[in-house]
């Protein structure tokens, strides 16, 4: 059945009351050639056992592999305890509600997800979170062109060694408006943002330098000379980074003497399964002085008629109920359950245990890096400090490499060649996190030693499994 | 009844204008507008220097309850904006006609004449 409510006779009388044919022609304005047709290919439905009996199936195809896969989402364990909570009646809802007289506890939990995010992050206000990392990205470049009003600058620099996705999704979501993102180029031999390609832009009227850190390639930036260097030339500071490292470096709101302005990226580190790719979240915050300038929801404490404690959203006149066309939130839906977890997800693990973790990674890293160095023909690419995960040269194809370690159930890393050709077919980005084992990564050593002794001894591609 | 001094000039969007004699004019909202605006809780303000055009957005006026653009009612460069409001937007709310929001070098000050007077602007609060 589906879940329509109207019957035939209701839809025709409210088409013939607007003059229209059918629900049909109400899409007239879209060209026929976007639009996804019937969908033929998708066959008929099924019950729930066979639905569920496929689902298996499924899973027991991907099996489960060791995942050395960073590269924007990353394998963490998250305590029972977290989706246990997150998933009950009470929390069960993606959105913010808006009836504070109804939804006190959620409204509690998004404060306090504000409370611990500005308090990692070492800036002055969070939002209640956006969709994802990259989309809070655009979203801090849309804000930072409507801030920067002494110039009206709708120029942004974006360093290439920002995650690919990031990108994309800024390009797309912003290329429309007039916006010029203008590509920063990384240094060869270091991976950090070129500092010399930098410095042609000093004293140019541009709105924002976005900063990642750590970058798309694990290299640790020099992140207060760039955002005193931003700040030093009239424009605003955006940081991007990895929420959970943020525990052991120094937070955006700390670098050089002002902070930045901005700071953002994707809350999936804090709690959320891998799933395939999503759903995860995006987190954002700011100074002060920008708060009006913020996209999203923020939860505000306040006290009742009688004095009270109590929660409510606060700053609804940025959003578009209110502003209309002039809002700058235009976008108030977040990932409300994602941030529940990660709510819970901190307040269990506290200031202490993400700091545990994000070290136990990066020991993780160092010791992965060590076993495959050690192999003697895999190196480093670039020599810039390395958080947490980082660039390998191999001595042959990584999309090979990859393929013959998959097939021993061993997911070796992410392969650059598609986003940086400039790197060749050999560079490989790995990560470790705390659910690696010594074991897990002595395994990853021994396949990685045998694909190169198979190359040695010019064996054929497609290797047998030797285990 | 709002109260609408004798000696100011005002527009349709609800902004007064006080000729301060000396080619600058002090602009503010009325005692209507904070009327139907309720409790301010800021004010965004033009920036000093920025060169205004008659029926040019330049502020913004948010209560608990509505955000409003504020129009420039004539031509001609910010010379100062009033920062205290930054911080104490209710003064707009206590003595709207104490409170202004910018001041505006006129290109043009025979524009003044174009303005309604209290007894035009009246009609227009009345009518609202």
């Amino acid at each position: 059945m589906p879940f329509i409510p109207h019957t035939e006779e209701e839809t025709r009388e409210m088409l013939d009351a607007i003059g229209a044919d059918s629900i049909d022609e109400l899409f007239d304005e879209i060209p026929h050639n976007l639009r996804c047709g019937d969908l033929a290919t998708l066959g008929p439905g099924l019950w729930e056992q066979e639905i569920s009996q496929l689902m298996q199936e499924k899973a027991r195809s991907d099996g489960q592999p060791l995942c050395f896969i960073g590269a924007g989402a990353y394998d963490h364990h998250v305590p029972a305890a977290v989706w246990q909570l997150a998933t009950r009646g009470e929390f069960y809802t993606a959105y913010t509600p808006y009836q504070a007289e109804a939804s006190q506890g959620t409204l509690q939990l998004l404060y306090e997800y504000q409370s611990m995010m500005t308090e990692l992050m070492a800036m002055e206000v969070s939002n209640a979170s956006l969709y994802d990392g990259a989309s809070a990205l655009a979203e801090a470049v849309l804000m930072a062109v409507r801030a920067h009003r002494k110039s009206k600058s709708r120029r942004i620099l974006l360093p290439r060694s920002l995650h690919p996705h990031y990108r994309a999704t800024v390009h797309t979501l912003v290329k429309n408006q007039g916006i010029e993102l203008v590509e920063l180029a990384y240094d060869g031999s270091t991976g950090q943002i070129d500092q010399n390609d930098l410095e042609k832009y000093r004293n140019e009227d541009f709105a924002a330098l976005v900063i990642p850190q750590p970058n798309f390639f694990g290299v640790l930036e020099d992140t207060d000379w760039l955002t005193g260097w931003s700040h030093d030339n009239g424009m605003l500071a955006i940081g991007v980074v990895n929420p959970l490292l943020m525990s052991i470096l120094a937070p955006p709101g700390t670098w050089a003497e002002t902070g930045v302005d901005i700071a953002c990226g994707d809350g999936q580190p804090l709690g959320a399964p891998l799933s395939s790719g999503g759903p995860y979240f995006g987190f954002m915050c700011c100074t002060q002085k920008l708060v009006r300038q913020m996209p999203g929801r923020i939860i505000g404490r306040t006290v009742d008629l009688d004095g009270k404690q109590g929660f409510a959203l606060t700053l609804q006149a940025r959003e578009q109920h209110i502003r209309r066309s002039k809002a700058t939130s235009n976008i108030c839906t977040n990932q409300g359950l994602m941030v529940t977890a990660a709510t819970i997800h901190m307040s269990l693990m506290g200031a202490d245990g993400l700091a545990r973790v994000a070290r136990k990674c990066h020991r993780n890293l160092n010791l992965l890096k060590e076993k495959l160095t050690a192999l003697g023909e895999i190196e480093p690419l670039f020599s810039g400090p390395a958080f947490h995960e980082t660039v390998l040269r191999l001595p042959l194809e990584a999309k090979r490499v990859l393929r013959t370690l998959a097939a021993h159930n061993v997911l070796g890393g992410y392969d650059l060649s598609r986003h940086y050709p400039e790197l060749g077919d050999n560079a490989l980005l790995v990560c470790a996190t705390e659910n690696r084992s010594a074991q897990d990564m002595d395994k990853y050593r021994l396949k990685m030693e045998q694909v190169l002794a198979s190359r040695r001894q010019g064996a054929c591609a497609t290797m047998a499994k030797f285990d | 009844m709002s109260n609408i001094p004798e000696n100011l000039k005002y527009t349709k969007s609800h902004e007064w204008v006080k000729d301060e004699g000396d080619g600058t004019v002090s602009i503010g909202i009325s005692d209507h507008a904070q009327e139907l605006l309720g409790d301010l809780v800021f004010v965004e303000l033009p920036e000093a220097g920025a060169s205004l055009s008659a029926g040019s957005e330049c502020a913004v006026v948010e209560s608990v309850k509505a955000a409003s653009d504020v129009y420039s009612p004539v031509d001609g460069d910010v010379v100062e904006v009033n920062e205290e409001l930054a911080d104490t937007p209710e003064n707009i709310n206590q003595a709207p006609y104490d409170a202004w929001i910018f001041k505006v070098k006129l290109s043009d000050p025979s524009q003044l004449d174009g303005l309604l007077d209290a007894q035009a602007y009246q009609t227009i609060a009345e009518d609202d």
